[in-house]
């Protein structure tokens, strides 16, 4: 996995959401131990205590739990899963939306817009696949 | 109990005053960042925390003690220049930190040197700076302490040698002691501490933890450092 930092929001509140889209998109598949804090943090370059802040944090949102010696695990909840990838792409949204906003559009021109980018990159796919 | 505490902390070369009243004190279990520009008195209090210098005034307790013999065991220090000597081979080295520290953890020094393929019988004199600086690096990171000291161990290194160096002190984590980072290249330490100090003519300006700054202030610790320490 890739880990990114940006300067303006905590450390651990980004390592939340890093790992979130590691469990959606399955690079910590579900009902998966994940990996010890000592060598996440390692991975990802950050303090320990930090990214064991971001672990509680997941455990207590019911993503990963504790089994007392075995370690940390990926939810099995599929459900609890689909949930959180919906909550990062209403974050998604959200950001684009503001911005589009910011540069005059209204929301039925922001859905003309995406459609027609959308369909362009369907049949850009689709070219590519001859 | 602190691993290090300063308690009105004065330290004076002549009339000029490199500290001036430090106060602060780090508990276990935290990598405390000591920040501030060049001449602001980072390697004057870690000299004083090694009991290289003594107090002009306040104290400066190291697990409760003063810095003398005792605490040398607890201590481990990285200087800012690389004090290694040179004519030793690597095992030589090892040999020595064996011979003068009870905690040198053997294994964990062979283990992280093998990772690096440095030879065992290489000699230190033979090796380029940076690998000098990991060598060091290494040595100091595997004595089981209490507190480390680093002074400036990121400086003049290239980058993947930085990461190199943080990924190891990180990898060497330890909830029972501290570790103290003198620097003044923030954005490459700032995910790696707990804490910042701050300190500025010899006295502390902010004392608060990383992520408390980025949360309140909105900006990283480097951009804050950036705009108090504006020129």
């Amino acid at each position: 996995m890739k880990w990114q930092f940006s300067n303006d929001a905590p450390i651990y509140t980004q390592l939340i959401e890093q790992i979130k889209v590691g469990i959606v998109v399955g690079a910590f598949p579900p009902g998966e131990r994940l990996p010890s804090v000592r060598d996440l943090a390692t991975e990802a370059g950050v303090n320990p205590n930090t990214m064991q802040r971001a672990l509680a944090e997941l455990e207590r949102d019911g993503l990963v739990f504790s089994q007392r010696t075995a370690g940390r695990f990926v939810t099995e909840d599929k459900t609890m899963i689909e949930k959180a990838k919906r909550g990062l792409a209403e974050r998604h949204i959200k950001t684009f939306l503001a911005a589009m906003l910011r540069l005059g559009y209204q929301p039925e021109d922001i859905v003309t817009l995406l459609r027609q980018e959308t369909s362009e990159e369907e049949s850009a796919n689709g070219g590519s696949g001859m | 109990m602190a691993v290090l505490e300063c308690k009105a902390l004065t330290k004076n070369y002549g009339h000029t005053a490199a500290l001036d009243g430090v106060d602060f004190a780090i508990e276990p279990g935290r990598i405390v960042g000591l920040l501030g520009p060049n001449g602001s008195g980072k390697t004057t209090l870690i000299k004083l925390a090694n009991g290289l210098l003594t107090p002009t005034g306040g104290e400066i307790l190291v697990c409760g003690m003063a810095p003398g013999k005792e605490t040398h065991a607890l201590v481990s220090y990285l200087p800012e220049r690389t004090s290694i000597p040179t004519w030793m081979t690597t095992t030589q080295l090892l040999d020595f930190y064996q011979d003068f520290y009870a905690d040198f953890r053997r294994d964990a020094a062979e283990e992280m040197l093998a990772h690096l393929n440095i030879p065992a019988r290489q000699h230190i004199k033979q090796m380029s700076k940076g690998t000098r600086e990991k060598v060091q690096l290494i040595v100091t990171m595997s004595r089981a302490a209490k507190l480390y000291l680093l002074d400036e161990p990121i400086g003049g290194v290239d980058p993947a040698t930085r990461d190199y160096i943080l990924s190891t002190i990180i990898g060497n984590y330890d909830p029972e002691a501290a570790v103290v980072i003198s620097t003044h290249l923030i954005s490459d330490v700032e995910k790696v501490l707990d804490d910042v100090i701050f300190i500025n003519q010899g006295r502390v300006m902010l004392q608060s933890s990383v992520d408390q700054i980025r949360e309140e202030k909105g900006m990283s610790v480097d951009e804050l450092f950036r705009e108090v320490f504006k020129c």
